[in-house]
């Protein structure tokens, strides 16, 4: 008995300390976080203004904001993401509907696990290689494309796995109809697994969204405010890298600005992918 | 096999079946397995173009590359061996650190956190891995390195007895830059991920494991130690490689507070460098033998990246297929 | 829904790219001169509607990106020697000029008090002098209450023009830095801590007492940094403003100079200072779309009549009369693709 309750009180410590530690960890992790989103609040919201979104990038000491670089960034992610959308599902598609267990189905899968956490600095040296070194110069689209290199292998790991969790009841009643395999997907697969892809691609366009490096080399940064993809293109990410290291305060305090825009949008993206998610698992 | 061969064998298919469609069935599953193969191109166009644009380097230095300390373009020699072991170090580090408060908060978000905020704390660790990474640097340089100097630096330098091993290993300029300090903000940065990841992989348990577990009596610590972690072993450790994986190639953060010199670092508060931060720094002024000589660490770092993200994929899949 | 999306995007870019004004330039290199060219353009556009777009990727990516034809010019702290344009066709011009500051964090010293001469500093970024009490440097602040604090050295860890200024300027000054890491935008440091662009110096040098770093001039004034005085060639001792930078570059022979390759360091103007430097453009000499060609050059004549006040209100010197009279006559070098003059 009294060996018993001795175990059961040493238990009940260690189990104490365990949760103990759970909590405290969690405390300090979520402290650390907070520091940092607190100074970024902070420190951003100082330079948020009507200016921000109808001027664009200044010289130091004139007035400015970043509409070019919004509009640039927005722009450059969506021609990505739509390139990224459209080799990210088609791959998933190969991968979960085609592939099975083939090597080279392995391979793709395997190596597509790679580039999803390479490091982005060298994707954007790639795509300098091919892309704006032989065509004589940066543009939005070479940044597109770096964007895209980025955002497909998300894309394609998510579509994979989406469509696998779609009952094969689904494509065996699609085909007993009749319907040849790729008429199935493109109209059953596709249309129940879309809320999952669609959640996906935003959790690929916050990957994104931040990213300096691959935009260095690729579409550069533009002063002004232009539409054109095939110039040099503005961009956030570069503007905020850039202006955070001058000496001038008006330039470091859009940088800040910059950098809560972006992580407002992340926050926005996640939460909606969130609530997709929640909506595609619910149906 | 195909449904192609099938549709075709009828003479007379279902009206509603479109049977014109079975005739892009090919086209489709081409279109995909064109899909497939552009991402398998593009990992393989970064890596030849890495290995071509690396060569000199490599082809001049040899295994000196990655052995020799002195990196000096002044005399357009290159030795890397200061970088790589301080990127092995700081990863290395970080990971130790990351780990139990990763493996910590998965824990409180999936056994102990109240249902009720369980969707706010996942969304804000989740929101943190999407600021840029140069909010990571710049915090750290104006708002964690006094802290670390004055918290934590100078009072270890002093309560080091001379001679001692202690303050070898505490050696450094106490002003809140170094391996520790940038090992430290590295490991903020991978905490988000991992606690994701780890905490997807604890969900994948299955509850009648658990409840059992807890029906027998056993405590909350008891159930994670002894059957949910077990259970996830492997899985775990893929995540915990993830993790490494992006700390090996972070730029940005790390250039701000590592101290950056060439050398192999001689204490945790000793200044050093890692791959990625000597890319960021000297890739846009490079030219020449320095230029190759940076594409070949970046050659260094995809391939160790490439090892450590191999190891985790192969664990994770284990996992998550068994 | 999401193809129409699709399609809306990629028309709207086709518009624009069709819609883009004529004349967009774009170039990009050295970061010291990027916030006057930035302001430059914005006047510029202003008055003429014509934009040119300058980014700052460093000395090293100009020269880079302009023999790779990925830019209309390029631009560069470090001026390429006369065979270095030649094997590329190019021709180099400056613009305006700076200064690089030595700063520091002494408690006790005020901005100016201390005095250095390029020997100390030379021994100091060796790592031979270790304190600031150190006998050799008390002999030149007589009177300056030195404290006994270890010298920590910060230097750049990014390749800059600065640390290009500031290399060479040691290695003028000391036959044992000549020898040793040299001169070069980034080099081998013997000792010392890397901090990331000005900033990352600068904010070494606050957090650690006794701390001793380099950072162009915009940034110490901007800033308020604690910084030296230097003896200069002359003897003289000055302060780092901008007529000690302009006495530097009034004083150089640039008519002897082919290629306008000529360092402003030490020069032996009375009141110059003597880490001094200009930062160059890099055009084509044979420019393929002659266009082009006269815009650029159509951009920084104008910037040299009417762009020094700006270059002033942002602590950068502009060229001196004859020196700008000199780079006009140059351009004649600069042919389009049927050998005549692209401007004038």
């Amino acid at each position: 008995m009294a060996v018993s309750a001795t175990r059961i009180a040493s238990r009940r410590v260690a189990n104490l300390a365990f949760v103990a530690f759970c909590f405290l960890v969690t405390a300090v992790a979520l402290a650390a976080l907070s520091l940092i989103l607190i100074s970024l609040v902070a420190q951003g919201l100082a330079g948020i203004n009507l200016d921000l979104f109808t001027r664009s990038t200044p010289a130091a000491g004139s007035p400015g904001g970043l509409i070019n670089a919004i509009v640039g960034s927005v722009m450059m992610s969506v021609l990505g993401m739509i390139l990224a959308l459209t080799i990210g599902v088609f791959a998933g598609t190969w991968l979960s509907e085609y592939a099975g267990r083939s090597a080279y189905g392995s391979v793709v899968r395997f190596l597509n696990d790679v580039l999803l956490s390479a490091p982005s600095i060298l994707v954007g040296l790639f795509v300098y290689e091919i892309l704006v070194a032989p065509f004589k110069g940066f543009s939005g689209l070479a940044g597109a494309v770096a964007l895209a290199l980025l955002a497909a292998p998300v894309i394609t790991r998510t579509t994979e796995d989406v469509l696998k969790l779609q009952p094969t009841s689904l494509r065996e009643s699609g085909v007993a109809l009749g319907s040849p395999v790729w008429h199935v997907i493109r109209t059953v697969l596709w249309r129940s697994a879309s809320s999952g892809i669609l959640t996906g691609g935003l959790l690929a366009f916050a990957r994104i969204s931040g990213e300096t490096a691959p935009l260095l080399f690729t579409a550069l940064n533009n002063q002004f405010f232009s539409w054109n993809m095939t110039k040099p293109m503005a961009n956030l990410p570069v503007v905020i890298f850039q202006f955070a290291l001058t000496p001038y305060p008006d330039l470091n305090r859009l940088a800040w600005a910059g950098a809560l825009l972006i992580a407002a949008t992340v926050l926005a993206v996640t939460i909606l992918a969130r609530a997709l998610s929640r909506e595609s698992r619910r149906s | 096999m195909s449904t192609a061969e099938l549709t075709a064998a009828k003479p007379a298919p279902v009206r509603r079946a479109s049977p014109a469609g079975a005739n892009l069935e090919r086209l489709f599953e081409g279109v995909c397995f064109a899909a497939a193969t552009a991402l398998l191109a593009a990992l393989g166009g970064v890596l030849v173009s890495l290995a071509i644009g690396g060569w000199p380097a490599l082809a001049k230095f040899g295994l000196g590359f990655v052995t020799n300390v002195t990196w000096d373009p002044v005399k357009d020699v290159y030795g890397a061996a200061g970088p790589i072991a301080g990127t092995l170090i700081t990863s290395a580090l970080a990971l130790l650190m990351a780990l139990p408060v990763a493996g910590g908060v998965a824990f409180f978000l999936v056994e102990l956190c109240p249902p009720i905020l369980r969707r706010p704390i996942g969304t804000a660790v989740e929101l943190l891995a999407g600021i840029p990474s140069i909010v990571y640097g710049m915090w750290g340089l104006f708002v964690f390195a006094p802290f670390f100097a004055k918290w934590v630096e100078i009072p270890t330098m002093g309560a080091a007895p001379p001679g001692s091993f202690w303050e070898t290993l505490t050696q450094g300029i106490p002003n809140g830059s170094g391996i520790l300090a940038a090992s430290i903000i590295l490991a903020i940065m991978i905490l988000p991920f991992m606690a994701a990841t780890l905490r997807e992989l604890l969900l994948t348990v299955p509850a009648q494991v658990r409840e059992s577990a807890y029906g027998l009596g056993a405590t909350t610590g008891e159930v994670v130690m002894s059957v949910t972690l077990p259970y996830v072993r492997r899985g775990a450790i893929g995540a915990v490689m993830l993790g490494l994986g992006r700390a090996l190639g972070e730029t940005m953060a790390v250039t701000f507070i590592i101290g950056n010199s060439h050398g192999f670092p001689k204490g945790i508060f000793d200044a050093g460098s890692t791959i990625a931060s000597t890319i960021a720094n000297e890739f846009n002024e490079a030219s020449g033998l320095q230029s190759s000589a940076l594409i070949a660490l970046g050659l260094v770092l995809f391939l160790i990246t490439f090892t450590v993200l191999a190891l985790a994929r192969l664990l994770l899949r284990d996992q998550v297929k068994g | 829904m999401l193809k129409r999306f699709a399609a809306t995007i990629v028309s709207l870019a086709l518009v624009g790219g069709g819609a883009a004004v004529a004349g967009n330039l774009s170039g990009a290199g050295a970061t010291f001169p990027a916030p006057v060219y930035a302001k430059w353009a914005e006047t510029y556009k202003a008055q003429t509607g014509a934009a040119l777009n300058y980014q700052a990727i460093g000395s090293g990516g100009g020269i880079k990106q302009i023999n790779a034809n990925t830019v209309d010019f390029g631009a560069s702290d470090k001026p390429l020697k006369p065979d270095a344009l030649a094997a590329g066709g190019l021709q180099q011009f400056p613009t305006v000029i700076g200064g690089v500051v030595p700063v520091m964090n002494l408690p006790g010293v005020q901005p100016g008090q201390i005095k250095l001469t390029g020997p100390l500093l030379a021994d100091i970024y060796r790592g031979v002098l270790k304190k600031w009490n150190d006998p050799v440097i008390v002999s030149y602040n007589k009177g300056v209450a030195l404290p006994n604090l270890p010298i920590t050295v910060v230097h750049r860890s990014d390749g800059s023009g600065t640390t290009f200024l500031f290399t060479s300027y040691l290695s003028l000054q000391a036959a044992h830095w000549a020898s040793g890491p040299g001169a070069s935008d980034s080099v081998n440091w013997p000792v010392g801590i890397g901090g990331k662009g000005n900033d990352g110096v600068a904010a070494f040098v606050k957090q650690t007492p006794g701390a001793i770093g380099y950072v162009e001039y915009a940034y110490a004034k901007q800033n308020h940094m604690t910084f030296a005085v230097m003896k200069n060639k002359a003897g003289h001792w000055v302060s780092p403003d901008a007529p000690a930078f302009a006495a530097a570059a009034a004083g150089a022979k640039w008519n002897a100079a082919p290629g306008f390759y000529l360092l402003l360091l030490d020069q032996p103007a009375a009141g110059a200072w003597p880490i001094t430097g200009a930062t160059f453009i890099l055009v084509h000499s044979k420019q393929t779309n002659a266009q082009t060609g006269h815009d650029v050059l159509a951009f920084f004549d104008w910037a040299y009549k009417n762009g020094d006040a700006a270059a002033a209100s942002l602590d950068y010197v502009p060229l001196p009369e004859p020196v700008k009279a000199l780079v006009r006559k140059s351009w004649a070098k600069v042919v389009g693709p049927d050998g005549k003059p692209v401007y004038k």
